[in-house]
Order: structure tokens, then C-alpha cells, then sequence
């Protein structure tokens, strides 16, 4: 089967950005970048029923001239080749678009996405991209036997191919749902389906030598006039740090008497 | 027409609670686009649910069709949509529960608007500009949307559940049409538990790294919990770990909490946690590290070995 997954470029989601001075825009410079951890799963997912169903696993980026390096990680990882549309500042409706074009280049029969990016957390591409295309979708995509398994310590995959069909567990509220959806598919993936593996010394090299296909956006023919502006940035109102207490006893009173709460 | 369309979420036959902190959020947006508050009821023999739903808006549009018994994006962005068009809304709103995320964007797709996710309020007095969380919550942004049709997530933890109306809404029969479908439901398991589900529990008991050892879960947070009939939570490194379900995971990328009282026991205080727990009414921290990041947002730190004092809070409470 032939599976396209997504490598997003973000901030690294364990240092704070900071906001300009006027509000108007997210300070990058100097910023350190990372995969983005749930594309990192999508990408291990895509690898793992590879190499049950065989087929070839594609890594696409959309950003900046950089984003290659999260494209290599993905080669390096193990996919067969890279897809980077030069593209900065998009909205997550023109990413699905632009995915769209290349969906109906690449004809998969899987795209695979990490459920958000840890950056503008917004939770929408895959869906949207399912949406213009009319396929089906599992979002959330999980695993029942968790990550402690013995399935996943053999790399097995959590998601199941069979007859042209893909069954995803996926989280929701209160449970697990599994759905059974018709390929060709989007499905986007939550933290605990597999723990992604890190790219070996042998796959760093090797992937400096796979195909990296670098696509200027104008050649999609896709309009990427924001549907979503983010007109201003602001620090979320600070939480004040209260006082310590000294012993349990003392807890205790300023939860019932104080906060009353108990 | 500048109609707000809540989506209900039905689940398990019942009308989740999330459901009617999106009803105040279509209060407020109604009152600014000048029209009024609808919903969409979904699913199949739901007129029961639909009435229950009738009491908090003008008009609920029922879709009851047997390809809506079971909750599918698929089938319920189709049916969403045409209860767009039939209600007249230029913002289709939903409470941002993982059924909210999964479905809602399918039907922005459909509807060719753009989409705010996990909104939590409008900014200025007048129009539509919304804030929403970016950078694990770092950043607040204010978006626009600036298609004729807005379609929104509205976060439940940062809406109070509306008031019933005096007198009930106009229940609405909807006949709509839905495609074949792709998706097959094949089931849901609940995680049973006898505890309150973590983001409508009034108390959370959290734990972290601190505990060490897996067992020490079930040892120290899970007796604090049922004293104070409480729903338990995890930090990221310690579902990452494998020693709690991810269900239980509290932060940006899990669960967004805002109990009356959140007790953080061996959690150092990880940007990403913090994102999922700061709108507790009261935060407790138990830590014994004093320069745990975790005692800057907490109204009381408890500077200890929680192997010690966590026993003894269980025992005194």
C-alpha cells in the first residue's frame, strides 16, 4: 500500500515563543525546530504497516526551505522519499487543500497526520482534508493494548489493514471507539499508538541520498488567502502563585475555610 | 438571517453537559450577529433527547435518520450542513469534546468556511473576533474568520452551562439525506471506572514523575481520590511511561480540566501540563521540590515528601 504521511516543522513545543512587542506576530528567531511529535507517530505508523503490507511511504512537508531537515528525519526514519511544498504562513484550510493536490498526484491509499501540531494546535487539517476529498476518516487513532505491550515492543502496528479496509481504534470521551473505514482513508494519530522510533546512524546516511522532491506552491494552483486571521497575540492571563503551607493540618483549614472547597 | 447553530452532542442516548456550555457561547454570538440560537439535534429515535435540548434555544432542527444512530463524522457533517442552510446560520458552533474536534472540520470542509478551534471567548464589545490557544497555551490568539459561514470549537471549561429558557424552543423535524458511507461503527467501550469522568469532576487528584514507581499510582492518588470523590489524572511523562491509560493525561495535548479543586502530587509543572489544568479554581501542589515550576500557579504548595503526606491528607480529610 502506498501511505502519505505528514512532517510538519514547529517550535520546539518545550520552549515558550515569545509575542513581539506589538502583538502582531510570533517571535521565531532563534527559536530551536522540531518535528511535530504527533507527525512523528503518523510517520512511525506509516513505517510499521509497511513493513506488514509492504508498499512505499512518502513524507510531506509544507513550510519553509527548512522544513527539509523534518523531511529527512522521516527518511531517516525509514520512508522512501520526501514531497516539500514551499509554503510559510498557511491556514490549516489551505494546508488540506494543498494536500488535496497532492493526494490527487500521489494517489495513496492512506494519508496518515498527527492528529495537531503542537504549534497552532488547531486539529483540523486531516479532517478538512478528508472533508474535500470525500474520503472517510479516523481521527484520534489509539491503541487498546497501550504502549507497555508486547505488540508494541515487536513494532507491531496499532492500526489493521485487511480487504481494503483500515479498523482504527480511536480515544474519544469516557472510551474507545473503533471504526472500520473504507481505503483509501485519512487517519490522524494520538500519542498513544506506537512510541516513534529514533533514526538510527545507517538511516541518517542513507536518507541524505533518498528523493527529496521540493514543489513552489504557485505550481499547485491552489489560493491560499487565509480563511482564519490570527489578527493579534497576547500572554494568556498569569495565574498568581499563592502560599505554602507548612504541614497537612494547615492544608486542610485553608481548603475549608479559605478556598471552601472541601 | 445570521442564525447561531449549536451542534448537540448526543452520546450513549445521553445530551452531553458540553453541550450547553456551546449554548453560551451561541448566546453571546447571537446576540452580536443580531439572530438567534438554534441547534441540531442528530442521531436516530432521538425526539425525547431533542426536547430536552428545546429548552435552552429557539428552534432545534431534528435529523433523525437510522444512518445517524451512530456517531460518525461522515455521516453527521452531512447532516450538520443541511441543518446549516435550514437554520439560516453564519456561525455553526460545538462544544470542542473529541467528538467536537473530529466532526467539526469536516464540516467546515463541506461548507467551504474557515474554522476557530477551542475557542474561548470574543474579543471587543461588538463583531466576531474570537480568542483561542496556541503554543500548548503559551499564546492567545485573536482570529477572524472571514468566510460568510464561521464554523467554531468552543472549549467547555471556559463557558458556564447555560440557564434553561422560560418557555421551550420550537422542535423541528429535518429531513435530510445522507450519502453512502465509508465508515463503519464498529463499537465504543467505555473505560470503566467508578469515578467521575476527569473534565466534568468537581475535584481532580493528579499525578506525576514524583511517585517513582508505577504501583505508587494506585498506593497514593487513586485512595486521595476516592476520599474526595474525585477523578484522577496524570502528567504526560508518566502516561508516556505506560503506567496510566492516556485517558487520564491532563494538559494541551490530553485533557483540559477546570475542576473547583485540582491537587497536583509529584507533577513538576511542565508548560504542556499546566496548559491543561490552569483554569482550576483552586490548584494544590504537593512537591518536594521548592523550585518546581508547578508552585508559581498553585493558591497552595505543599513543600514535602508526598510518600509522607499524601497518606496522612488521605487519612485527615
Amino acid at each position: 500500500m502506498k501511505i502519505l504521511c505528514t512532517i510538519k516543522r514547529v517550535t520546539d513545543y518545550e520552549r515558550k515563543v515569545k509575542i513581539a512587542p506589538d502583538g502582531s506576530s510570533l517571535v521565531t528567531e532563534g527559536m530551536n525546530f522540531v518535528a511535530n511529535p504527533f507527525d512523528e507517530i503518523a510517520v512511525e505508523e506509516a513505517l510499521r504497516l509497511q513493513k506488514a503490507h509492504g508498499g512505499e511511504v512518502i513524507c510531506v512537508s509544507i513550510g519553509p526551505k527548512d522544513a527539509a531537515q523534518q523531511i529527512r528525519q522521516g527518511l531517516a526514519m525509514g520512508a522512501d522519499r520526501g514531497i516539500l511544498v514551499l509554503a510559510e504562513n498557511l491556514d490549516p484550510d489551505a494546508v488540506a487543500r494543498i494536500l488535496v493536490k497532492l493526494v490527487e498526484q500521489e494517489k495513496p491509499d492512506l494519508v496518515l497526520m498527527g492528529k495537531q501540531a503542537t504549534d497552532d494546535d488547531a486539529n483540523q487539517a486531516g479532517q478538512l482534508l478528508a472533508g474535500y476529498l470525500g474520503w472517510p476518516q479516523a481521527t484520534f487513532a489509539s491503541k487498546t493494548d497501550g504502549l507497555d505491550s508486547e505488540a508494541e515492543k515487536a513494532q507491531k502496528p496499532g492500526l489493521v489493514v485487511a480487504g481494503g479496509k483500515v479498523s482504527v481504534v480511536r480515544e474519544v470521551d469516557g472510551g474507545l471507539e473503533t471504526l472500520e473505514v473504507t481505503l483509501p482513508a485519512v487517519v490522524t494519530t494520538d500519542l498513544r499508538l506506537n512510541n516513534p522510533r529514533f533514526a538510527s546512524l545507517p538511516g541518517i546516511m542513507k536518507a541524505k541520498k533518498k528523493p527529496l522532491a521540493e514543489i513552489a506552491l504557485a505550481s499547485l494552483g491552489v489560493d491560499v488567502t487565509p480563511k482564519v486571521k490570527a489578527v493579534k497575540y497576547t500572554e494568556p492571563p498569569a495565574r498568581k502563585g499563592g502560599v505554602k503551607v507548612e504541614n497537612v493540618d494547615q492544608l486542610i483549614t485553608k481548603l475549608k475555610t479559605e478556598a471552601k472547597v472541601i | 438571517m445570521s442564525n447561531v447553530l449549536v451542534v448537540a452532542e448526543i452520546h450513549q442516548g445521553v445530551v452531553k453537559k458540553a453541550t450547553y456550555t456551546a449554548v453560551t457561547f451561541a448566546r453571546e454570538a447571537a446576540k452580536r450577529t443580531g439572530g438567534k440560537v438554534h441547534a441540531v439535534a442528530l442521531g436516530h429515535n432521538i425526539a425525547e433527547k431533542a426536547r430536552e435540548v428545546a429548552a435552552y434555544v429557539e428552534t432545534v432542527h431534528v435529523a433523525d435518520h437510522e444512518k445517524l444512530a451512530k456517531p460518525t463524522a461522515e455521516a453527521y457533517a452531512q447532516a450538520i450542513v443541511q441543518a446549516a442552510r435550514a437554520s439560516g446560520a453564519t456561525v455553526v458552533a460545538m462544544a470542542a469534546t473529541f467528538a467536537g474536534k473530529d466532526i467539526m472540520p469536516r464540516v467546515a470542509a463541506l461548507l467551504g468556511a474557515g474554522m476557530a478551534s477551542d475557542v474561548q471567548g470574543f474579543v471587543g464589545d461588538s463583531g466576531l473576533a474570537m480568542r483561542r490557544p496556541i503554543q500548548a497555551g503559551n499564546v492567545i490568539a485573536t482570529v477572524e474568520i472571514t468566510t460568510p459561514i464561521k464554523v467554531v470549537t468552543t472549549r467547555p471549561t471556559e463557558f458556564p452551562a447555560a440557564a434553561a429558557l422560560g418557555a421551550a424552543g420550537t422542535v423541528a423535524p429535518l429531513a435530510v439525506t445522507i450519502g453512502d458511507l465509508k465508515t463503519h461503527y464498529v463499537g465504543f467501550t467505555a473505560v470503566a471506572s467508578t469515578r467521575p469522568e476527569l473534565t466534568d469532576a468537581r475535584v481532580v487528584v493528579s499525578g506525576g514523575r514524583g511517585l517513582k514507581e508505577a504501583e505508587n499510582y494506585k498506593k497514593y492518588i487513586e485512595p486521595l481520590a476516592d476520599k474526595l470523590h474525585a477523578a484522577v489524572g496524570a502528567s504526560r511523562a508518566i502516561v508516556d511511561a505506560g503506567w496510566v491509560p492516556n485517558d487520564l493525561q491532563v494538559g494541551q495535548t490530553g485533557k483540559v480540566v477546570a475542576p473547583d479543586l485540582y491537587i497536583a502530587v509529584g507533577i513538576s509543572g511542565a508548560i504542556q501540563h499546566v496548559a491543561g489544568m490552569k483554569g482550576s479554581k483552586t490548584i494544590v501542589a504537593i512537591n518536594k521540590d521548592a523550585e518546581a515550576p508547578i508552585f508559581q500557579i498553585a493558591d497552595y504548595g505543599l513543600v514535602a515528601d508526598l510518600f509522607k503526606v499524601v497518606p496522612e491528607l488521605t487519612e485527615k480529610l
